[in-house]
């Protein structure tokens, strides 16, 4: 049997951390990315005896915005419980999460693939606090026990659980790439994966075609999945697996493995027989979280255009194409900066002009310097005015380049630049007519050719015009007075 | 109805409790007995009455994201059995 008479069914989980202050139940820092080990716990992240949670109310605003962005509806109430098991990385000997009764539930996510808009449900989405982290070794040197660091433990995430409504490994990557795109636009989290600010997990199952709509196989759950191209290439590999496996008559098992990002392959962690049992049950500690329909309006109020509204309007509004609008929107500020620098000048630069300027160059510089928008040296405003200064023929785009590259440098505007190099583009008569009757001595060949009628000779005459004016000309007026005087 | 001596043996493993032959008789007695007292009351009728998650009632209680460094981080990793450097120390995990 070969593979193309399987289908594929991908769910998957995604843990996004809550871009807040502090942690969900205590006041330690919610970002000790890169501090030192230990150095933010406190008797509640580290379990202490009679410490008591403190729910962060932050950390439940961003909560109910991502369950909006995600048009998921948000419970009334909801109850948080522990989740027991036995780990050094989870101090208390269990987790507070949500289980029966989540905060946020359905909702879904419009993707596209193969370049039709799909719908992908979801299941839930729930609050819990993260745990801390485990290692096994400093720097390759093998350690006699594990060592903990608590800094991560209780930081706010929310679990989003899609419905296996995920046909392929590419639109799982283009599901993740979306979800990260709408939860960075209401800034509900910075989406780091480096920083683990965005985790995943996939279950994948296949299943006969013919069975389609049916019964699912067994599902298997990959884990250990660092990047959006380690989740795809993980479920291409275990669909294969899969298929391998099924269509030599076997059975799959029900199993979490782990994805080898070097060896390029999964391999069982656990089987499903030692899976841990839970035994969930209702945090004692805690009141159930009632949110009110006026809380949640509130949010709703708040929460900013979304992406794919978004998309739309650049294109009614500015009729930019579909390429530039998706590399501006794929990330929230560049689209802002794109909309400010447009309403700061008047009258508004070409939209096509500043969005050419923005995702080539503007962008290839921040990418080459790892740079977030916000880090730009060069502000919209003197962006949208050196585009202004192209367009009103002040000066050539080739001038523009060398202008940015020291708007780049300096953070200086284009116009100062511009006026104190003396780059400027000439358009005065005067100076234009003395550097063409130079030219046309210096290439009479093409002059006579001119005379002749081989108007297309001409362009000799005006690359000596601009050798002369050191590219100073404005080229079209010079193409235009040589014709004149050459009639 | 007794507890199997299976089942007893699943709730040790997963609360990390080793526990003896006659325990195991014993805990399994004591526990049935407890999960029949929770069948009786399941016999009572609570259609009208919601479930308790909580006896703490049903006030939020929330506190404002603001960061405060706990002064004592260094106290509480002195209290740990073991610790290397600044972590915690643990026997090895594999997973
Ligand atoms: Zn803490």
């Amino acid at each position: 049997m070969s593979p193309e008479i399987f289908e594929t069914v991908i769910g998957l989980e995604v843990h996004i951390q809550l871009g807040t202050e502090s942690k969900l139940f205590c006041a330690c820092s919610a970002r000790s990315f890169g501090a030192a080990a230990n150095s933010n716990v406190c008797p509640v992240c580290t379990g202490q005896p009679g410490a008591l949670p403190a729910l962060n109310r932050r950390a439940v605003q961003l909560a109910i915005r991502a369950a909006l962005a995600l048009d998921c509806r948000v419970a009334p109430r909801s109850v948080f419980a522990r989740k027991n098991y036995f780990y050094p990385d989870l101090p208390k000997g269990y987790q507070i999460s949500q289980f029966e009764h989540p905060y946020g539930l359905g909702g879904a996510l419009e993707i596209e693939a193969d370049g039709r808009v799909k719908k992908i449900n979801l299941e839930r989405i729930h609050m819990e606090e993260d745990a801390g982290k485990l290692m096994h070794d400093i720097g390759g040197e093998k350690l006699d026990g594990s060592l903990v660091d608590l800094n991560r433990a209780g930081v706010p995430l929310i679990e989003i659980v899609s419905k296996p409504d995920l046909g392929a490994p590419a639109e799982a990557y283009q599901y993740l790439t979306t979800l990260k795109t709408v939860l960075q636009y209401v800034e509900v989290s910075k989406c780091d994966m480096e920083k683990g600010e965005m985790r995943c997990d996939a279950n994948v199952s296949l299943r006969p075609k013919e069975n389609h709509g049916g019964r699912l196989g067994v599902k298997v759950e990959v884990k250990n999945l660092n990047s959006f191209k380690a989740v795809q290439s993980a479920l291409e590999y275990e669909i294969e697996r899969q298929a391998k496996v099924l269509g030599s008559g076997g059975r799959v098992a029900q199993e979490t493995r782990l994805w080898d990002a070097d060896l390029r392959q999964t391999r069982c962690m656990r089987s499903k027989e030692e899976a841990h049992d839970y035994r969930y049950f209702p945090e004692p500690d805690l009141p159930p979280l009632a949110i009110s329909a006026k809380w949640v309006e509130e949010v709703r109020a708040e929460l900013p255009e979304l992406p794919q509204a978004r998309r739309r309007r650049l294109r009614e509004e500015y009729g930019l194409s579909a390429y530039d609008i998706g590399v501006l929107t794929a990330q929230r500020a560049l689209a802002d900066y794109f909309e400010r620098g447009m309403r700061s000048q008047t009258p508004p630069p070409s939209a096509k002009l500043l969005s050419n300027w923005i995702t080539t160059e503007l962008l290839g510089r921040l990418n080459a310097g790892n740079l977030e928008v916000a880090q730009s040296p060069v502000s919209t405003e003197n962006l949208a005015a050196l585009t202004a200064l192209i367009e009103n023929g002040s000066i050539s785009g080739k001038m523009a380049k060398e202008v940015f590259g020291r708007m780049w440098s300096t953070g200086r505007a284009a116009g100062d630049i511009v006026a104190e190099a003396g780059l400027s583009q000439v358009s005065d008569d005067g100076l234009l007519r003395q550097w063409i009757e130079t030219a046309i001595r210096e290439n009479e060949k093409a002059a006579a050719d001119v005379r002749g009628g081989k108007t297309r000779a001409v362009a000799a005459i005006v690359g000596a015009v601009m050798r002369e004016s050191r590219g100073k000309a404005n080229p079209a007026k010079v193409n235009q007075l040589i014709l004149e005087i050459l009639k | 109805m007794a507890l199997s001596e299976k089942e007893i043996e699943h709730v040790a493993i997963l609360a990390r409790l080793e526990i003896s032959a006659a325990e195991k008789t014993r805990f399994g007695k004591e526990l049935g007995q407890i999960l029949d007292y929770v069948e009786k009351i399941k016999g009572l009728d609570t259609s009208r009455v919601d479930p308790t998650a909580s006896v703490l009632g049903d006030e939020d209680v929330f506190r404002e994201d603001a960061v405060r460094l706990f002064p004592g981080a260094a106290a509480l990793l002195d209290n740990a059995p073991d610790k290397e450097g600044p972590f915690f120390k643990v026997k090895k995990v594999v997973e």
